[in-house]
């Protein structure tokens, strides 16, 4: 059980801050249960001042993402279920999620459950973003066989967040992660 | 945590906030943990009406897109057209819960998107036309997801930094869009006799309605002088390139960007003036909120 009294000195607060942070940094995505939402960069930050008030700030992956509430609610219950009374959940659009934060953990826990993970996020330059008129060019290597003989079937599958491939030597259709 | 969690958190509406309406899935305020203070500069009404327009072209656009479940030709193209609505909702909701803080006359997202009558939405008409064929709908994504990325990359520096974080979310989606519409665009033109032909039907029966696009109306006028929105007509050239680009690609005549004073008929979307196809797509996005108006699930 964690409590944080009023007065508690800054090195004990610093060990309830990396408690609570290690907490919320194990509670799974909603949809995609082998990641953690620190894997998936997610959760961007937790915080615990003077009175012991933990605030997490988590920051949605898409605009129209269905599982944010159910993220708020999971980080405050896990908290509190650690035994920190006052949680609040912060989230931040600003600046937008990137797939680039996904942690190479996550990468390899991707990969682990058929899910391609992403290359780098495009890059963006000043001026225009580029009008992309042929699919994907760059090869992604099929995460049940590794070959990279593979082809984009569809820019989008389940979720917005992921575009369906084929493989032409396992033969297998499998995800993956979209670069944003 | 047990398997059936997700339901229960439906039964029991949301931890964090007091949902009241939660249409679809124990949803509550996307804004909900955001700083939404509206910087003090800012006209709080100008900022409402201009979030309200660019909310309501999402979400009846999303609704459109929508209607192509189960109607779409391949499956894939079905969960295509779905999730980008599901974007487009997304950022309906974000600009809708804003344009009802800014408004501050205690209307939400709900409110907005299920109890205002057409002539009170301000959406462009070409966001409203029925779908059409596979074409039509295509040449109107490509034109709408052109267009409002070009708005949002702009907007990125709006001076509500909610407004301006919005947009930057959105330019990430609204490239894929864009990008999967283009592409179907040069797949269809540049395709068989037929497709050609229907791509380029398509491109035709939507382009009257791509004045308004273009034109700027009250609400957009107030936000550009505010420093909060964008001038459309400044776009239009940035968009007309791309455009072309792709029309190129894919062997299509584009016809000449009509202004609105040459067809006044086509524009008015801004100011509530509405085609007859809005309020029949309104009643069947509203009937559940309607007939249940204080329903929580």
């Amino acid at each position: 059980m964690v409590t944080a009294e009023h007065g508690t000195g800054p090195e004990e607060r610093e060990l309830i801050s990396a408690r609570a942070r290690q907490v919320a940094a194990e509670v799974p995505d909603p949809e995609l249960p082998v990641l953690t939402l620190a894997d998936l960069g997610v959760l961007r930050e937790v915080e615990v001042d003077a009175d012991g008030t933990v605030t997490a700030s988590i920051t949605p992956t898409y605009s129209g993402c269905p599982a944010m509430a159910e993220m708020r609610s999971d980080v405050a219950a896990r908290l509190r279920a650690a035994g920190f009374s006052e949680v609040r959940i912060r989230t931040v659009l600003d600046p937008p999620w990137t797939t680039d934060w996904i942690s190479a953990e996550g990468r390899r826990k991707l990969a682990e459950y058929g899910i391609a993970p992403p290359g780098p996020a495009p890059r963006r330059a000043a001026g225009p973003v580029p009008l992309t008129l042929s699919p994907t060019p760059r090869a992604v290597a099929c995460p049940h066989c590794g070959s990279l003989e593979t082809e984009e079937t569809s820019r989008f599958s389940a979720t917005s967040c992921k575009a369906l491939w084929r493989c032409y030597s396992c033969l297998e259709p499998f995800e993956h992660l979209k670069e944003i | 945590m047990t398997d059936d969690h997700v339901y229960l958190s439906l039964a029991e509406g949301s931890e964090e906030g007091e949902a009241r309406w939660a249409f679809g899935t124990g949803f509550e305020d996307p804004l909900h943990g955001v700083d939404t203070a509206v910087p003090e500069e800012l006209d709080s009404r100008i900022l409402a009406a201009y979030c309200l327009a660019l909310g309501d072209d999402a979400l009846v656009l999303a609704q459109r897109l929508a209607e192509w479940c189960t109607r779409a030709p391949e499956l894939e193209e079905e969960v295509a057209l779905a999730n980008i609505g599901l974007d487009l909702l997304g950022q309906a909701r974000l600009l809708l819960s804003r344009a009802g803080q800014a408004e501050g006359a205690g209307r939400d997202e709900d409110a907005l998107a299920y109890f205002r009558n057409a002539d009170a939405f301000r959406n462009v008409r070409l966001a409203e036309l029925p779908n059409g064929d596979f074409a039509f709908s295509i040449a109107r994504l490509l034109v709408m997801a052109t267009w409002r990325l070009a708005l949002f990359e702009r907007l990125t520096e709006s001076k509500d930094p909610v407004l301006a974080a919005v947009a930057a979310k959105g330019v990430k989606e609204l490239t894929y869009h864009r990008d999967y519409t283009a592409q179907w665009t040069v797949r269809l033109g540049d395709g068989t006799q037929e497709s050609h032909r229907r791509m380029q039907r398509g491109i035709e029966e939507i382009w009257p309605y791509t004045g308004e696009l273009f034109t700027t109306a009250p609400p957009e006028r107030e936000a550009t002088e505010a420093g909060i929105g964008i001038d459309p007509a400044t776009v239009r050239e940035d968009v007309e390139a791309t455009l072309r680009q792709v029309a190129d690609a894919a062997t299509l005549t584009l016809p000449v960007i009509p202004t609105l004073t040459a067809s006044p008929r086509t524009g008015g979307g801004r100011v509530g003036k509405h085609t007859d196809a809005l309020a029949p797509l309104l009643t069947e996005l509203q009937s559940v909120a309607r007939a249940h108006p204080e329903a929580t699930w």
